[in-house]
C-alpha cells in the first residue's frame, strides 16, 4: 500500500500577535510548524504504516524552508519526500495550488490513498484536500476521525455537525484528516538522524510537471487578494476595579440600564 | 470567459432529514440585498428528496425562485452527486454569484464545485459587498487564525462563489405571504455518481441547546480554573434564561464539548448578551462573539484583551463575582414578579 501524505509548512499562528502601535502583524520570530491537521493525517498514515505495512510519501508545495518540514515529516517515519517548489508556482489561491499538487502527484503516482488535513491554519480555506480530488478524479472523504483498512478499501468516520458518517471508499481515494484524529508521535533520534543522512527530499520544478501555464501560480489563481487589513476594534467600554460586592452591584445597574432583567 | 452572460444570485439549501439548516436562510437575507445592487434576482438551489414543502419556506424568506433537485440520490448527503447536482445547475443556469453555507457540507462540496467549474471559491466569508465600479463580489473574511481580514475578489471567472460563516448574516424579517415558482430540475443517472458507501450513521447526542441560537450566552473559559466551576456559569445562565458556552482553553483543558466551543475553530455567535468569564480573549476567541449585541467580561487580569471589546468589564475573579452576581438576579427578578 502506498500513502501520499500532502502537509503544509505554516506559521504557528497562536504565536502571532499583532504590533500595538502599527496595528500590523508581527511575523518575526513566529515559529514554523507542520499544519496540524496535516499532521494528523501523517500520523494516521504511519499508523497504517505500522499496522499493514505500507510506504508514506510525504509532498510540500512551497518555498525551500518547508525542506524542514519534510525532514520532520521523515524523522517521524515517512519514507520518502516530495518538494514541489518553483517561483512559477508562488502565488497561488487553492485552485493553482490544488492542480499543481494534482500535478505532482500523478507524476509520482502508484499511490492507493492519499491523505491531507482538513484545512491549515493560515488559511483556514479547506479546499486544497477536495479539490486535489476533483483534479485527480477521485473520492474524497472529508474531515475523517477514525480510519482503518479493509481489503482494497478504506473506512472512514467522518465528522459532521450533528452526525458522524462511516464510510467505505475504494482505493484510490483520498480523505481530509482533523487534529482531533489521533496524538502524532515525536520525531525518534534515529529517526533525525535518517531524515537528514540518508533520506532524501526530492525536488519537483516547473521543469518536472506537466501543467499549464495557465493553472499555475498567480496566474492560474481565478481569486486575488484585493486587500487585506487588521480589523477596527470596537470602542473601548467601561472597565472598573472594584471589590466583589461592589461590583456585583454595578453589574447589575448595567443589567437593568439594558432591561436584560 | 464572458461575464455578463452570469446572472442571478444563487443559494445553495443544505438540509438534513427535510430540514434546512439556519444558514441557508441567512444567505437568502443575505442574497436579497446583493441582488437588488446587481438589480438581479436570488434563486434558492434545493438539492434533496422529497423536500418540496420546504421551497415554500424559502420563499418567506426571500427566494425569488427554487431550483428544486429531487431525487433519491441526494436523500443523505455523498459528496459526488451533489457535486453533479450543482455543477448541473451551474452549468444550466449561468449565476454570477453562488453562496454556500460554511457548514462541514458546505466546505466538503463547494471546493469540488470550484474545481470542476474551474472558478474561484472564498472561504468562511463574515462580509460581502458588491464592488461599485466593477459589479465583483467583495468576499471579506478572516486570515491568518483570525488575526487580519482580507478581502478577494473573483474578476474573471463566474460564478463568483463563496461560504459564509453561519451565524454572521442577518435572515431577513419573515414574509408568510410570499410564494415563489419552484422549477423542478431533472438530472439523469446521479444515483450511478454514488462512488463511496455509508455504512452507517451515528446521530450526536447533545441534550444542550445549540449556542448559535441563544439569545444571552455565559461563557467560561481557563480563568474558571477546573471543570466543576463551570456549575456556577450554569446556574448564572439558569438565572438569565441563557445558555453556557467555552473558549477553547476551557475545552482543549477537557472541562466542556467542543460542541459549545466560540471561535474561530468553534462557532460564530451574536447573542443579545454575552458574558465572558475567565476568558482573556484571544483573537480567534474575539472572531467568534465580538458581534455580540452587550458583551460584559470579568477576568481577574485587567490587560487581559477581552477588556478591549467588553462594553462592561469587571477586573476580578469570575469564581467570586458569578455566584453573587446569580444571587442577585434572582433576588431581583423574584422582586420584580411581586
Amino acid at each position: 500500500m502506498n500513502i501520499i501524505v500532502c502537509i503544509k509548512q505554516v506559521p504557528d499562528t497562536t504565536e502571532v500577535r499583532l504590533d500595538p502601535v502599527t496595528g500590523t502583524l508581527i511575523r518575526d520570530g513566529v515559529p514554523s510548524i507542520i499544519n496540524p491537521d496535516d499532521k494528523a493525517g501523517l500520523e494516521a498514515a504511519l499508523r497504517l504504516k505500522d499496522q499493514y505495512g505500507a510506504k508514506v510519501i510525504l509532498v510540500s508545495m512551497g518555498p525551500l524552508q518547508a525542506d524542514a518540514a519534510l525532514r520532520e515529516g521523515l524523522a517521524m517515519g515517512a519514507d520518502d519526500a516530495y518538494l514541489v517548489s518553483d517561483r512559477a508556482f508562488g502565488g497561488a489561491d487553492t485552485w493553482a495550488t490544488s492542480s499543481t499538487l494534482a500535478s505532482a502527484i500523478r507524476k509520482i503516482g502508484g499511490y492507493d490513498l492519499i491523505v491531507t488535513g482538513r484545512q491549515a491554519i493560515d488559511g483556514d480555506t479547506a479546499q486544497v484536500g477536495p479539490q486535489i480530488a476533483e483534479h485527480l478524479g477521485l473520492v474524497n472523504i472529508s474531515y475523517a476521525e477514525e480510519v482503518k483498512v479493509e481489503g482494497n478499501a478504506v473506512i472512514v468516520k467522518r465528522q459532521f455537525e450533528e452526525c458522524y458518517h462511516m464510510i467505505r471508499a475504494k482505493f484510490p481515494c483520498l480523505i481530509t484528516a482533523l487534529a482531533e484524529l489521533n496524538e502524532p508521535r515525536y520525531m525518534t533520534p534515529g529517526g533525525i538522524k535518517e531524515a537528514y543522512q540518508s533520506k532524501e527530499v526530492n525536488m519537483l520544478t516547473r521543469a518536472d510537471l506537466d501543467v499549464e501555464e495557465n493553472n499555475i501560480g498567480l496566474k492560474g489563481s481565478p481569486t486575488r487578494v484585493f486587500k487585506s487589513f487588521t480589523k477596527a476594534v470596537k470602542g473601548k467600554g467601561a472597565v472598573v476595579k472594584l471589590d466583589t460586592a461592589e461590583s456585583v452591584d454595578w453589574l447589575m445597574e448595567k443589567l437593568q440600564e439594558k432591561f436584560i432583567i | 470567459m464572458n461575464n455578463q452572460e452570469h446572472q442571478g444570485v444563487f443559494i445553495f439549501v443544505e438540509q438534513i432529514d427535510g430540514e434546512a439548516k439556519g444558514v441557508s436562510f441567512e444567505l437568502l437575507g443575505k442574497g436579497r440585498e446583493l441582488a437588488a445592487e446587481l438589480n438581479t434576482q436570488v434563486t434558492a438551489v434545493l438539492p434533496g428528496y422529497h423536500v418540496e414543502e420546504l421551497a415554500k419556506e424559502l420563499a418567506w424568506y426571500g427566494a425569488d425562485r427554487v431550483i428544486m433537485v429531487d431525487d433519491p440520490a441526494l436523500e443523505t448527503y455523498m459528496n459526488e452527486p451533489y457535486v453533479k447536482a450543482l455543477t448541473t445547475v451551474v452549468e444550466t443556469y449561468k449565476p454570477e454569484i453562488i453562496l454556500y453555507g460554511a457548514t462541514a457540507i458546505g466546505r466538503d462540496l463547494a471546493p469540488r464545485v470550484s474545481a470542476r467549474v474551474h472558478t474561484g471559491l472564498t472561504a468562511d466569508c463574515t462580509k460581502l459587498e458588491i464592488q461599485e465600479e466593477t459589479s465583483h463580489l467583495m468576499m471579506t473574511r478572516p486570515a491568518f487564525g483570525g488575526n487580519i481580514m482580507a478581502t478577494i475578489l473573483c474578476p474573471e471567472h463566474r460564478p463568483q462563489m463563496a461560504t459564509v460563516r453561519p451565524g454572521v448574516m442577518r435572515r431577513c424579517a419573515k414574509d408568510e405571504t410570499a410564494v415563489c415558482p419552484v422549477e423542478w430540475m431533472l438530472i439523469p443517472d446521479l444515483a450511478e455518481s454514488k462512488n463511496v458507501e455509508i455504512l452507517e450513521i451515528l446521530k450526536k447526542v447533545s441534550e444542550k441547546p445549540d449556542i448559535m441560537d441563544a439569545n444571552i450566552l455565559v461563557a467560561g473559559g481557563r480563568g474558571m480554573g477546573c471543570a466543576g466551576n463551570f456549575a456556577m456559569l450554569e446556574e448564572l445562565a439558569d438565572a438569565l434564561g441563557g445558555t453556557v458556552a467555552v473558549s477553547r482553553a476551557a475545552v482543549d483543558s477537557g472541562w466542556q464539548g467542543k460542541e459549545q466551543q466560540v471561535g474561530q475553530t468553534g462557532k460564530t455567535v451574536r447573542p443579545n448578551l454575552y458574558i465572558a468569564c475567565g476568558i482573556s480573549g484571544a483573537i480567534q476567541h474575539l472572531a467568534g462573539m465580538e458581534e455580540s449585541d452587550i458583551i460584559i467580561a470579568i477576568n481577574r487580569d485587567e490587560t487581559a484583551p477581552i477588556f478591549e471589546v467588553a462594553d462592561y468589564g469587571v477586573v476580578g475573579d469570575a469564581c467570586k463575582v458569578v455566584p453573587l452576581l446569580t444571587k442577585a438576579i434572582k433576588e431581583f427578578s423574584g422582586r420584580s414578579f411581586l
